[in-house]
């Protein structure tokens, strides 16, 4: 305690009120003064938000959270701990199960990232996505449906549709009709599109003869 | 009636107080009356006549701290208990600052119960570990078995729900929130028995495993009595209109995912379904929702009381037009991604808004400006002045705001501010925040709970002191400048039941100064203080009747890392694990 004490009135110095972007502990004259936290300084890690992805609790040891030295009594540190934050323990104070829910969201509403969609294919087990922003044309799009679900679709023909291939593709689009393929212009397709589904020809059949 | 007969109060009889002028069964029929545990607790300390008929009459047990008193001796003083409210770790180990298996763990307690009260009903648990053998022995001991409801525990997993569900034949409630469980399968749901149908309350929104939607589509159309369903987010938009059409009476519902995946008639067959709802006064859940699909809800939220949005990051636009279709709010949660223009809506929409809740979508973004800022929160206090209860997170606050917040709303119970930054000052004069809570408490007269952020000094502790008579709850974070502060707090609060500290500058002066408090409060955490393991000694020595638990980190100088205090009539815990030191 005394120690400590001496060490806090040391402290008492424009140091204290620098404004800083840094971390605390990242001065080495605050190593060296700061008391059990400078031991956490060097041994710990920052926490990575990724690391939470559960909402079971897990202990400090497993996270090697970096730990800040608490603020000196007869003193509080004015600076702005900005990357501090994503590295306090428990700090902001929210409920893993909550942060969860926002870290599972960002891919999606981040359409810088690309345009992904669904895509089912009668009779697969599973659905698939694509990222509808990297294919500039129908032809491309086409060909890595046909590699993605090892199928063959065909060529397209505004009066036969896919007529005599074994699989038509079809789209939702933003009213929730269901569309083949091919009949508007990329630029609309892309933007009404809204998940993709491979029908069997033999199906896809009433569409095409529309 | 001739006034010189009548006895000066100082010499009333005192004898004739003591004994109670009621027959026993006439007071303990008053008494069966009493809800409260607060009122009863007073109640039994009238005179041994009203203890014996309280504890004779009791029927619901609540224990805040399930260390403060043993199993044991709850079992001795009630012995007509039918349901039981228990809590178990420190409120911040919901924020990792607790180890794993710290303890609280149900199974003591289940076995004393199992010989004691075999016809208990109700099982509420906050913060316990719970075990699946634990789950399966509930299930097995108690055959009138009604209610179940885990938050925020651990230590259990899917399993654990399987038993409840096949073994408790007269379940009505199954709440399962934000726990710490292994989610190993849906297969749960599946384990209610083909005739089993007196469900009221199911709840499973946060587990993610998915579950047969044939199995609950048959559940729900059997629970004729089903007023709650919380689904999870695997239960899609077009299964979530099956079942609204087999529950059209339901009170609380939380939908599943909201994504886009209809067809424009699913589309209208969900919209009618919702309007079917008549009696919907609770809607959570709507994951992934967005302007596309949330025009379905609005016929349904016409009674709307409480409306959970802080599973969907919506933004303002479509905030904005489902806020007008919900003028009865009187709860809101949302996520910050509505922005300030979002809650100025809240302002014109709900004005008998009481509650509101605005998370951080992203609490570890730096440097990007978006979240709400103090004109968010002026703009809903200026239109809803019913305003009790508010957590408010956010990345800049002002002093004059809060002053303009509370003058708008005086009558908040509940407080809790949390500007992200730590130690931030008032953005637009550098100054510290102490201002803004002395408004708060100098204002709210009946502020019950306060959480404080953002740069503090002594004085903010002064302030509180000084006016919040009626504070029960206070939580601080990197905040004060000396053991003053703490100090102050600890003095003037006369009603503070639970107080506690991270990251603060309070040492061994400022926990001493609490010696004559402590017994009078359910428990004090301090974490990364300054205290140590020689003032805590100190603490405990003065007050045999505390617990005072210290965990140290690795280091061994003489820091109490992590201190917790709290009375109890049990004694020293005998789980503690070796982490844990009793001093």
């Amino acid at each position: 305690m005394e120690r400590r004490r001496a060490i806090y009135e040391k402290d008492l110095n424009l140091e204290a009120t620098e404004l800083r972007l840094g971390l605390p502990g990242l001065d080495e004259s605050e190593k060296q003064s700061s008391t059990s936290n400078s031991a956490k300084n060097s041994k710990k890690r920052p926490l990575s938000e990724m690391d939470d992805n559960n909402s079971s609790c897990v202990t400090e040891n497993e996270q090697q959270e970096y730990a800040p030295p608490a603020p000196k009594s007869g003193f509080n540190k004015i600076f702005f701990f900005n990357n501090f934050r994503a590295q306090v323990v428990g700090w902001p104070p929210v409920r893993s199960y909550r942060k969860n829910i926002v870290q599972a969201k960002k891919p999606e509403s981040d359409t810088s990232l690309g345009m992904y969609l669904k895509v089912s294919m009668d009779g697969a087990p599973y659905l698939r996505k694509i990222d509808l922003k990297i294919y500039k044309s129908y032809p491309e799009l086409l060909k890595a449906l046909q590699n993605m679900f090892k199928c063959t679709i065909g060529v397209y023909s505004e009066r036969e549709g896919y007529n005599g291939s074994d699989y038509a593709p079809t789209y939702e689009d933003k009213d929730g009709d269901w569309m083949l393929v091919g009949d508007v212009p990329w630029e609309m397709f892309i933007n009404s599109c809204r998940r993709l589904r491979i029908m069997k020809g033999s199906e896809a059949k009433g569409l095409a003869c529309l | 009636m001739n006034p010189t007969l009548k006895k000066p109060r100082e010499s009333v009889d005192l004898s004739e107080l003591t004994q109670s002028t009621f027959p026993d069964e006439v007071l303990e029929k008053v008494l069966s009356l009493v809800q409260s545990h607060k009122d009863r607790n007073s109640a039994s300390l009238v005179c041994k006549d009203w203890y014996n008929a309280e504890r004779w009459t009791r029927t619901k047990l609540f224990i805040g701290n399930c260390y403060s008193v043993s199993p044991e001796i709850v079992a001795r003083r009630f012995p007509k208990i039918k349901s039981v409210t228990l809590k178990g770790k420190p409120r911040f180990s919901d924020f990792n600052l607790v180890p794993e298996n710290w303890g609280a763990d149900i199974q003591a307690w289940l076995d004393v119960f199992a010989k004691v009260y075999p016809f208990l009903e109700e099982l509420r648990l906050k913060r316990m570990a719970v075990s699946d053998e634990s789950l399966e022995f509930l299930a097995k001991s108690f055959h009138g078995f009604k209610v179940l409801s885990l938050l925020s525990c651990d230590g259990f997993s899917t399993d654990g729900i399987s038993s409840i569900a096949a073994h408790c034949k007269s379940l009505t409630e199954l709440d399962i929130q934000e726990n710490g469980m292994d989610d190993i399968s849906g297969s749960w749901l599946s384990c209610f028995p083909d005739d089993f149908a007196s469900l009221e309350v199911l709840n499973f929104a946060s587990l993610n495993s998915e579950i047969s939607i044939d199995a609950l589509e048959r559940l729900v159309s059997r629970c004729k009595s089903l007023r709650v369903l919380k689904v999870n987010k695997n239960v899609t938009l077009s299964q979530l209109q099956r079942l609204l059409v087999r529950a059209p009476q339901l009170i609380e519902l939380g939908t599943g995912c909201f994504l886009p995946d209809l067809t424009s008639r699913q589309y209208a067959e969900l919209e009618s379904a919702f309007s079917n709802c008549k009696n919907l006064h609770t809607i959570s859940g709507l994951w992934e929702a967005t302007y596309r699909y949330l025009p379905v809800l609005y016929a349904a939220c016409a009674s709307l009381t409480f409306l959970n949005l802080s599973y969907a990051t919506i933004r303002s636009g479509e905030f904005l037009k489902l806020l007008a279709h919900c003028p009865s709010l009187r709860r809101l949660w949302v996520f910050d991604t509505v922005k300030d223009e979002g809650l100025e809506a809240v302002g014109t929409s709900c004005p008998l808004l009481e509650e509101l809740r605005v998370f951080p979508a992203d609490p570890f973004e730096e440097d990007i400006v978006h979240g709400v800022t103090e004109s968010g929160f002026v703009a809903v206090s200026a239109g809803c002045p019913k305003l009790q209860y508010v957590l408010y997170f956010c990345r800049q606050m002002t002093n004059a705001a809060v002053a303009t917040i509370v003058r708008n709303c005086p009558d908040f119970t509940h407080f809790r501010l949390c500007i992200m930054n730590p130690g931030q000052p008032d953005y637009m004069t550098n100054e510290p925040m102490d201002e803004a809570f002395g408004a708060v408490v100098k204002t709210c007269k009946k502020l019950q709970r306060l959480s404080v952020s953002g740069l503090l000094t002594d004085l903010t502790f002064e302030y509180i002191g000084r006016y919040a008579k009626n504070l029960e709850t206070l939580s601080v974070a990197f905040a004060g400048r000396s053991d003053w502060g703490m100090q102050c707090v600890l003095e003037g609060c006369s009603k503070l039941r639970k107080l506690e500290i991270r990251d603060c500058p309070f040492g061994n002066a400022a926990l001493l100064s609490g010696l004559e408090k402590y017994e009078s409060m359910r428990c004090l955490w301090m974490s990364a203080c300054s205290v140590t393991m020689n003032g805590c000694r100190l603490l405990a020595q003065e007050r045999p009747r505390l617990n005072v638990e210290v965990i140290k980190d690795e280091n061994s100088d003489d820091s109490a890392d992590k201190l917790y205090v709290y009375r109890s009539v049990a004694g020293p815990r005998r789980d503690a694990p070796p982490f844990v030191v009793t001093l």
